[in-house]
């Protein structure tokens, strides 16, 4: 188990690498700069002593295998850089973001578990019946539903309208601002859920050993109960396990527009001011994020299924 | 041969596919005597399955009974709630299957898979129960049973599965047990022992069993009476040893030919192998068959060739 745990950890670092790799040269080739940037904000940057001052704090006179070099040795030491625009540590500027871009994470996936797993078995208890039918239609819906347009009608009815919840920030502690952009963010993965789960259960009844259950002369709902949901189970932790990982990289449009100060919106700002040393910081933190949740889904396999085993 | 009351009665049994669809069983009528073991033979398809799990009350949709009656014990279990009917199933008619590798639940330990019929049928609680699931595994010949009754079914063979399944079938000592094809997927050589194992449980307990199966062999070896089922219909009823020296219905006769035998190439000579369709009587299959032949002529119809 703890084997299992830091070889995966160790593997994390070729998958960490390539990703460092590939945004530092995506950044080495997309046009504009930090500098251009501030210029763009009318900073008057014509000045060639300014100019020359500036490349030369930031290291950007430096050939890009060489500011790679630099970077991936600051890595190692968990030194992720200066961010050009607050001139603080990168590491600095993301350990605030980190907790709230986990809680809406979380948040979305409980609605998106807490809801869509229950519609799925629900549906494919009663294939073709009414029930089925809407809830499979209301799944390919909120698949297909742009998540922002979904975030703003949700802030017009809930927040507008009827003044229940507030229509966008952050609080710490505060469940009330969670609720919108949590749920929000988490219909498309409830969607995914309750059809996996439905096409599941459906599988899972059609196996021999439900027949040996129903054989043994055990009940409908004890069948459910103890001979399906974990069979089913194994089969939706997958699809759980990649929304979760993903969650976090979704969660950019909604972070943005509920002005919700994660990773997420961290990286669209970042993004537009060229602060490339954030928004490596930021993508780094979204692969890890994927990769640890992956990590915890598999040994949450071997919990459920006695036939995976990790070692 | 004196008749006791049958344990289980089948009397002119219909099964549909559909409301509307064709006939999977046209009439099936076969009593089960207590304590006898009964063999179904058949070509795939022939309905012997089917009869099987109508009994048990575990056709799927869209397969339906659409008319006779099964008596067991005085009831009429098609008119039974389905409360009631799941309460005799497993308790006192068991079934067997014949896919040892995939009937057991992939995620629980086997012993609790044992215990829960004392635990739904018996009323126990799961820590007597699992102890005498331990006792069912040891029943069934399973080596070191306390420790397998923890291990998950990947970690056993095929015919360890099998006598899992029989300690399931077992558990309650049901008045019944119809085993489908209990060994058809299994090695031979694990075969005879599970084999023997259904036979020695049952005759201890009294249990009656009705063996499906399209082994002859198996059946010759298992079986007082055999019944021959042909595309839906039961047509052949007979003592096995009568069966099998007399067949009287021409589609038997041409079952038993077409088995292949250990020596037929040095009597006859390299030949390919028979088929039913070279040596059954055109008469003798489909609607100008006789539909049941006994050596009391009970239920007789025409009877061809």
């Amino acid at each position: 188990m703890i084997g299992f745990i830091v070889r995966r950890t160790l593997q994390m670092i070729p998958t960490i690498l390539a990703v460092v790799l590939i945004i530092f040269f995506i950044f080495s080739v997309v046009p504009g700069s930090f500098l251009t940037s501030l210029m763009a904000e009318g900073r008057n940057m014509t000045n060639a002593d300014t100019l020359a001052h500036l490349n030369e704090q930031f290291g950007l006179n430096d050939p890009v295998p060489v500011r790679l070099w630099n970077y991936v040795t600051g890595l190692l030491q968990f030194d992720l850089g200066i961010s050009y625009r607050t001139r603080e540590p990168v590491t600095s500027v993301l350990a605030p973001r980190l907790w709230p871009s986990v809680q809406l994470a979380l948040a979305a996936m409980t609605f998106a578990a807490v809801v869509g797993i229950p519609l799925g078995f629900l549906a494919a208890l009663r294939p073709g019946s009414l029930f089925d039918g809407v809830t499979m239609v209301t799944a390919v819906s909120g698949l297909s539903v742009p998540e922002f347009w979904l975030g703003l009608l949700l802030m017009y009815v809930f927040a507008l309208q009827l003044g229940w919840l507030p229509s966008f920030g952050y609080q710490p502690g505060s469940l009330r601002h969670l609720i919108l952009p949590a749920i929000a963010l988490g219909v498309s993965p409830m969607a995914l859920l309750a059809r996996t789960t439905r096409a599941g259960v459906l599988d899972v009844m059609n196996a021999d050993f439900v027949r040996t259950a129903r054989a043994k002369g055990v009940s409908e709902p004890r069948l459910v109960r103890a001979h399906i949901t974990r069979n089913v189970l194994v089969l939706v932790l997958t699809t759980m396990g990649l929304q979760i990982g993903s969650l976090m990289g979704q969660a950019i449009v909604i972070e943005k527009l509920f002005s919700w100060p994660g990773i997420g919106s961290l990286l669209v700002d970042s993004v537009a001011a060229r602060d490339i040393p954030v928004v490596q910081g930021a993508v780094l933190v979204i692969v890890l994020w994927f990769l640890i949740i992956n990590m915890l889904v598999d040994l949450a396999y071997a919990l459920i299924d006695p036939r995976i085993k990790v070692a | 041969m004196s008749n006791p009351d049958p344990l289980l009665s089948v009397r002119d049994l219909r099964v549909k596919l559909g409301r509307h669809g064709a006939h999977i069983l046209h009439g099936i009528s076969l009593d089960i005597l207590p304590g006898e073991t009964y063999g179904l033979v058949g070509e795939s398809g022939s309905g012997k399955s089917v009869t099987g799990l109508s009994i048990m009350g575990l056709l799927k949709r869209p397969l339906n009974v659409a008319g006779g009656s099964i008596h067991y014990q005085d009831q009429n279990l098609l008119k039974l709630s389905r409360r009631a009917r799941r309460d005799l199933r497993g308790d006192r008619i068991a079934m067997i299957f014949q896919e040892p590798m995939t009937a057991l639940n992939p995620v629980v330990s086997i012993g609790n898979q044992i215990a829960e019929m004392f635990v739904i049928h018996r009323g126990m609680g799961w820590t007597e129960a699992r102890l005498r699931a331990v006792e069912a595994l040891d029943s069934v010949q399973v080596p070191s049973p306390a420790e397998r009754a923890r291990a998950y079914p990947h970690q056993l063979s095929g015919g360890m599965r099998q006598r899992v399944m029989i300690a399931i079938a077992l558990a309650c000592r049901p008045d019944l047990l119809i085993a489908d094809e209990p060994t058809t997927a299994l090695d031979v050589t694990v075969q005879a022992g599970v084999l023997k194992l259904i036979h020695e449980l049952c005759t201890a307990e009294g249990t009656a069993v009705l063996l499906v199966s399209h082994d002859l062999g198996v059946i010759a070896n298992m079986c007082q009476r055999v019944g021959v089922m042909d595309r839906g219909r039961l047509i052949e009823e007979q003592d096995t040893a009568a069966l099998f020296s007399n067949p009287l219905h021409p589609y038997t006769r041409g079952l038993l030919a077409a088995r292949p035998r250990l020596g037929s190439r040095v009597e006859g000579g390299r030949k390919r192998l028979t088929e039913l369709d070279e040596i059954v009587p055109d008469g003798a299959r489909g609607h100008d068959a006789p539909t049941l032949v006994t050596p009391r002529g009970r239920r007789e119809a025409r009877v061809a060739a």
